[in-house]
């Protein structure tokens, strides 16, 4: 296999998805290949090579500052065909779907999705994608190379297991149509107090909760419980709560030991940010919400009665 | 200002959905509607041509002909013209080759803005407008927030990982919309009525000048090899609130499970 990983950082560091995706890629090819884009990112794609790549290849340029898929596509496109890469890898986000997908597009090829697992099998290549609410698990395969894939985010860790890496820099030679769409502002929630992220314990709230003030009742059952409180899409787009609370797609990934999802139908946006977590208890009116069917513990009820209630007998079993 | 905008149809939300093991494809038997995604796409379109003065906007969908009624929902909400690309051809294209039509179809059109809904909610499918955009060498902005139309550009609020980047686009354009930026309107008794009467457009995969390698099942390079039951979550639990202890319920549980 000539495997390539694409990497994606921000913020000055690389992103944990892509570096899990690139210790999948050393399991299923010895000498994996990275590429990074951006401006004044050589000394970050290096340390690509402690994560398990054997070559980095980097594009740097001003053109690759601002995260759009474009520009990336032109870089991917000329370097799988020149360098003959038979396997591209990405570790899903908003800004890598966008990206696979135009490549697979330029490059004729097939693109696989939403994996959670990859494997070699007499010699191909084959891809795990849980489907229809992940009722079913969909192996799938490609017919022709290059094979492109996006893997869910959080399906695997980074693994240092590397050292030193060759790094090759890489020209942007860049399609007009490619720099017509600029980012002119990126405004980049800062978050406050404990984060979501490291939280043991999240109470999350979504539109069932009917009003913003409602945040409130869940703010006091977290507080019982040791927890953060976090938000839906919806909510946070309807300005409830703030964004740097929200779980989901696009939003935060989290895994704590306990999920309260308050009011939370359970749309795949929001749940690919929090199925990993321990245990998921779901509270919903609506007896059908998608939520119930991964929920540990699904109750149908009314959350207005029964979290406050539940954080009274938290608080007592805490204070005996 | 002309707006195409793409939708297909999905099984219905309450539909128990299955993929035929035969043809390992889903199961496109049993009651269909409209993507709910895309009904928010639909409404930003009639917003955007609303809001440039006058202008057209062309439904789009590749699907068999039976999912015709998916397509006069659009019509119902506002949409002026149906352009059904219905082709037996088509069965089993994949992604590649399902943007290959809609790309071939958009291009007749010369549209302004094409848009597109955020995801299947059937396939969870959300990458369609990208592979579209490099098709057409158009610019693509996807998870939008919000989208305005000013001096000939677009300027979307996009929500990412990180929060909120806004980007600036000239038309043409892709634009991909979050289910958050809008309520879609529901089509009134004259909407429905006014559907029937709306020009509605059938194609075939030859009319668009595609070859038969290029669409369906020979146009892919993604194949589906077997199906198998995921690994078990564990035992759920379910509590009907109905004697009001449920609080007591969710504590025990708590307890039993160690998390307190």
């Amino acid at each position: 296999m000539a495997t390539l990983v694409y990497l994606e950082h921000h913020d000055g560091e690389l992103v944990k998805g892509s570096l899990g995706v690139l210790a999948k890629a050393r399991q299923l090819d010895d000498e994996p290949a990275a590429v990074v884009c951006g401006s004044g990112v050589r000394e970050l794609a290096a340390e690509a090579g402690r994560y398990g790549a054997a070559r980095i290849h980097v594009a740097d340029d001003v053109a690759l500052e601002a995260p759009l898929p474009q520009p990336r596509v032109d870089v991917l496109a000329s370097l799988v065909s020149e360098q003959g890469f038979d396997t591209v890898l990405f570790g899903a986000s908003v800004l890598t779907a966008d990206v696979a997908a135009a490549l697979a597009a330029r490059l004729g090829a097939g693109l696989n999705w939403d994996l959670v697992d990859l494997q070699v099998r007499d010699g191909e290549l084959v891809g795990t994608r849980p489907a229809l609410q992940d009722s079913v698990h969909v192996e799938v395969g490609w017919s022709a190379e290059p094979r492109l894939a996006l893997v869910r985010s959080g399906t695997f860790d980074p693994v240092e297991a590397g050292g030193d890496a060759d790094v090759v820099d890489v020209a942007a030679e860049l399609e007009d149509f490619s720099r017509r769409a600029v980012m002119v502002e990126s405004a980049h929630a800062e978050s406050e107090g404990p984060s979501i992220e490291e939280a043991d314990v999240i109470v999350a709230g979504g539109r069932g909760l009917g009003d913003p003030e409602k945040f409130g009742l869940l703010e006091e059952l977290a507080k019982a419980l040791g927890g953060a409180v976090a938000a839906t899409r919806a909510v946070v787009d309807a300005g409830w709560y703030p964004y740097a609370a929200q779980v989901g797609q696009t939003g935060k990934n989290v895994s704590p030991k306990l999920y309260v999802a308050c009011g939370i139908s359970g749309a795949i946006q929001h749940k690919v940010g929090m199925q990993s977590s321990g245990t998921i208890v779901a509270i919903n009116k609506d007896p059908n919400a998608p939520i119930f069917e991964y929920a540990d513990l699904g109750v149908v009820g009314d959350l207005h009665e029964i979290v406050p209630k539940l954080t009274e007998l938290v608080r007592g079993r805490k204070s005996a | 200002m002309k707006v195409v905008v793409c939708v297909k149809e999905v099984p219905e939300a309450s539909a128990r959905t299955r993929i035929d093991p035969g043809t390992k494809r889903l199961d496109r038997g049993g009651a269909a509607a409209l993507n709910p995604f895309d009904a928010h796409a639909i409404e930003e379109a009639l917003r955007l041509v609303a809001a440039a003065g006058d202008g057209e906007v062309v439904a789009l969908m590749m699907a068999p002909e039976g999912a015709a009624d998916s397509l006069r929902k659009a019509l119902a909400m506002g949409a002026d013209r149906a352009v059904h690309v219905a082709d037996d051809a088509l069965a089993g294209s994949d992604l590649v080759a399902t943007a290959r039509v809609l790309a071939k179809a958009v291009e007749r059109e010369e549209a302004d803005v094409v848009v597109l809904g955020q995801q299947g909610s059937d396939s969870d499918g959300a990458v369609l407008w990208s592979a579209l955009a490099d098709l057409l060498r158009l610019p693509v902005v996807s998870q939008a927030a919000s989208l305005e139309l000013a001096d000939g550009k677009v300027t979307v609020k996009r929500q990412t990982e990180y929060g909120y980047d806004v980007i600036e686009s000239p038309l043409p354009c892709v634009v991909a919309v979050s289910d958050a930026i809008n309520e879609p309107r529901y089509p009134s008794l004259k909407g429905i009525m006014g559907a029937k009467k709306k020009p509605y457009e059938s194609l075939a995969a030859s009319d668009l000048g595609l070859a038969a390698e290029e669409v369906g099942e020979a146009g892919s390079r993604t194949v589906v090899r077997s199906l198998s039951e995921p690994p078990a979550r564990g035992d759920a639990v379910r509590i009907e609130d109905g004697d009001g202890d449920a609080a007591e319920q969710v504590l025990a549980f708590l307890v039993e499970r160690k998390l307190l």
